[in-house]
């Protein structure tokens, strides 16, 4: 986790030299790093992605800290999902 | 920090004109480049859109027009599939020139608040995945189901033609517009267009039509679990795994997503095979044999508590895993049905598409088809969703035709599919699981007797071949088993035991799926009844504002518990009615959702007009129209209807006469007790019907007022009201489609070419 953002679509990410296992390999992993971003796993990452690109003079939150915040603001912030 | 451009402001047409920053690449393509690239038709694409365009073609036409006495499920892929690419290559780019003119040049909320938290820029690939998982849930996998009793051709069109010209449009300008607003919600957004008088019924309107959908939704779940022990203990069991997953997530390992849900999925599969060795023994089947009442109540506690509960605890990890399942079951039973291609023996119209009185529901094709299909076409409760959250999420403006029209023609697939899932089961048994007890007698030879009564050609089923179906599924019984969920669960599971594990899988498959819909459904009945809380809380926080406090537990918990009693107060209605809740509940879901939409398409129109695109207003006001008259219909004749099955208070007054001529059974309706809950249940359920077509017209009559006034405004030359957030100019750049064209590569290689402090810098902080 904690590569760039928005750029790489699933699957393309470099595949280099070698043959065909090391192509599948990289397609598995750009399947996975799909998977988490739909599943919001890697919401911390970005979150530190943000961080650091904000330049604020504070530290940013500890993951444990960044997921309980995340939660909590849900409680008082419902997302709705659809039928 | 980068320091603003002088000189911003509007041109003519509500564009940008931004001095660009020299020290980055160009935020957009430039428009003749991106036109030119359109217009570029080489022969191997020209090739490419004739072949789509010519498969879709015989793909309708075998549909539609041969109709041979067997037609291969693979056609549905075809006709639905180059439809979609061709309404998206065409009618979406057209609403995007035309209409909403998105620019790139301009910073999307997620750019101008970054704020790493709720508004992050997201990859447009992820986000498509995000924003459909938050949009398909149960709904198209239910009510395709129940309009098959007309047949298949008139579902599959409305789902495929519904949802280029109507349903995919309302989310992507929804989407859109809100994206303009910084993520403001639908009913913000009506509130500002429209005025107080049109806010305050779109308000109302939409809180009351989501404890219809959360309801009904409800009594979808109590129905197919009804005297099964096996669903019954594995739908229970979802509640300990996501609790454990939950405080898995909390305390042991933060943030280990995928870990906790891949744990969690393996647990689930344990709950759906031990389901079937509990409900083996004595105990088991004792314990967890409930009847619909007792599951309603279990419901209805079930949903107070999970929505005071703190999400971390259960909303968050059931979400989870409900995504994760979702994401699976789709692509699972989309490989199935190319891989096996069942050979479908429900023919294109049926017996019951010419009348309106269908067992399964009752009301003539128009308008009725035209509701009970709602999520898959048209569907309004998707405004709630394209509104806020997603928007937040937006890296560029021009991916909104991607994500959101995108989105939902990949919803229509769903349930293109789930049409085909039902259909292929046998048509005898299709009506014996979908009528309600009141006509089946509830047993195996009544139910055969009765279908086979029907009149319905090439039909003719056994008493046995009903009784093997039920101990294929392991259950005890398929005879009634009406909402959707159970006759799709078979049909899945005819279908998957053919691609995997043959007949004695097939008890599995059906309580997979039966797993599936019920934790989609619970995930939507949580989440629906926190947003209906903080809905009512806000609305009373305007007259005592105490109530706005999210954190004032008193408030919350009374909220909760007004919103849960409506909602479970119309569960239990339906699943007590002598008449079978789905048949007469099923209509006022899909007229509730309908309404929604036309609610949101009609605040869509004011806005567009505002913009001053009068021309192309049409794109707006077609699918509005359409979706009003049917509903307003369909309305029309659940109120007015002579016809008792239909009308609801026709039946009502039928109900009424025969208690006041002392009858003691009457039509279904076998005890004097009976009757005077259906005396009760129409009265409530017309009621209803007249507050939610009243609600919609204010607002659909407020939204046409406001597009008149913009009309002479700019008639006139005055200027509208513009409630856009203030243009930002944007300092990103990412391609909007799913793959990006030549031109979207070069761009991006030169901003890959930055160096990678200046590359992600953000705008518009301090």
């Amino acid at each position: 986790m904690g590569t760039g953002q928005g750029t790489a679509a699933p699957g393309s990410a470099g595949h280099g030299s070698a043959g065909p296992q090391n192509a599948v390999a990289a397609g598995l992993r750009g399947f996975a790093r799909y998977f988490q971003g739909v599943m919001g796993a890697d919401a911390y990452a970005k979150y530190l992605e943000h961080h650091s690109a904000a330049g604020q003079g504070t530290p940013p939150m500890g993951e444990r800290e960044f997921w309980r915040d995340r939660t909590d603001r849900q409680d008082s912030n419902p997302q709705g999902r659809c039928c | 920090m980068g320091t603003m451009p002088h000189g911003s402001g509007r041109t003519a047409d509500g564009n940008l004109d931004f001095v660009p920053d020299p020290s980055l690449p160009a935020t957009s393509l430039d428009d003749s480049v991106r036109e030119a690239e359109d217009r570029k038709w080489t022969p191997a694409k020209i090739a490419v859109w004739v072949a789509i365009a010519l498969l879709g073609g015989v793909a309708w036409f075998m549909l539609a027009v041969v109709r041979g006495e067997t037609v291969n499920a693979i056609w549905f892929v075809f006709a639905s599939v180059c439809t979609y690419l061709i309404g998206y290559r065409f009618y979406s780019k057209f609403i995007e020139k035309h209409l909403l003119r998105p620019n790139d040049r301009r910073a999307t909320p997620a750019e101008y608040k970054a704020d790493g938290k709720d508004y992050v820029r997201t990859d447009r690939n992820v986000l498509f995945g995000h924003h459909f998982a938050a949009i398909a849930g149960a709904g198209p996998l239910v009510g395709p189901v129940i309009a098959a009793q007309m047949g298949y051709l008139p579902g599959t069109i409305w789902i495929i033609i519904g949802v280029v010209l109507a349903g995919a449009v309302q989310d992507y300008l929804v989407m859109f517009f809100s994206m303009r607003r910084g993520g403001r919600s639908l009913g913000q957004m009506a509130r500002e267009e429209l005025g107080v008088i049109g806010g305050t019924a779109a308000l109302v309107a939409t809180l009351l039509i989501m404890v219809i959908i959360v309801a009904i939704l409800a009594l979808v779940v109590v129905n197919a679990l009804g005297e099964s022990p096996w669903g019954v203990f594995s739908v229970a069991m979802t509640i300990p795994i996501a609790l454990f997953m939950g405080v898995y997530l909390r305390f042991i390992r933060p943030g280990k997503v995928m870990e906790v849900s891949i744990i969690g999925f393996v647990l689930l599969m344990g709950a759906i095979i031990g389901g079937g060795a509990v409900a083996g023994t004595e105990w088991g089947a004792a314990v967890f044999h409930l009847d619909k009442v007792t599951i309603a109540w279990g419901l209805i506690v079930y949903g107070f508590i999970a929505a005071i509960l703190p999400v971390w605890l259960l909303l968050a990890p059931r979400d989870y895993l409900s995504t994760f399942m979702k994401i699976g079951v789709i692509v699972m039973l989309a490989l199935a049905i190319i891989v096996v291609r069942p050979e479908i023996t429900v023919p294109a119209f049926s017996e019951f598409a010419g009348r309106d009185n269908g067992p399964v529901f009752p009301g003539a094709l128009f308008p009725f088809l035209f509701v009970t299909i709602a999520c898959g076409a048209l569907s309004g409760f998707h405004a709630l969703i394209s509104s806020g959250t997603t928007p937040k999420l937006i890296e560029k403006e021009r991916q909104t035709r991607f994500i959101g029209y995108g989105g939902m023609l990949m919803e229509s697939f769903v349930a293109i599919m789930a049409l085909v899932a039902a259909i292929s089961i046998d048509r005898g048994i299709y009506f014996a699981m979908n009528a309600p007890a009141a006509l089946t007698g509830g047993t195996v030879e009544t139910a055969a007797q009765w279908v086979n009564g029907l009149g319905l050609a090439g039909v003719n089923i056994t008493p046995d071949l009903l009784a093997q179906t039920a101990s294929n599924v392991g259950e005890e019984s398929i005879i009634s088993r009406s909402g959707g969920a159970p006759t799709l669960a078979v049909g899945l599971a005819h279908i998957m035991q053919q691609f995997i594990g043959g007949t004695a899988m097939m008890a599995f498959w059906y309580h997979f799926a039966i797993m599936f819909e019920a934790l989609f459904i619970l995930t939507a009945v949580d989440a629906g009844t926190r947003v209906a809380r903080f809905m009512l809380q806000d609305s009373i926080g305007n007259f005592v504002p105490k109530f706005k406090e999210a954190s004032w537990r008193p408030g919350a918990w009374l909220c909760t518990a007004v919103m849960v009693g409506a909602w479970g107060a119309v569960l239990l209605m339906g699943v007590t009615d002598p008449l079978g809740g789905i048949n007469t509940l099923f209509p006022l879901f899909g007229i509730a959702n309908q309404l929604l939409a036309a609610i949101a398409l009609a605040v869509c129109m004011a806005i567009a007009a505002k913009r001053g695109a009068f021309k192309y207003l049409w794109i707006v006001a077609l699918p509005l129209a359409f979706t009003a008259v049917v509903t307003i219909t369909a309305s029309f004749q659940k109120i007015f209807s002579d016809v008792p099955a239909v009308g609801y208070f026709a039946n009502n007054a039928a109900f009424s006469k025969a208690l006041a001529d002392g009858k003691t059974s009457f039509g279904t309706a076998k005890t004097v007790t009976a009757m005077e809950a259906v005396v009760r249940n129409t009265m409530i359920q017309g009621w209803l019907s007249v507050i939610f077509v009243v609600l919609s017209i204010v607002v659909i009559v407020t939204a046409l007022v406001a597009t008149v006034k913009a009309f002479r405004n700019s008639a006139a030359g005055v200027p509208n009201a513009d409630h856009e957030d203030t243009p930002q100019p944007s300092r990103v750049y990412a391609p909007a489609g799913l793959i990006p064209t030549p031109a979207e590569r070069e761009l991006m290689a030169e901003w890959t070419r930055l160096p990678a402090d200046q590359r992600f810098e953000r705008a518009g902080h301090h």
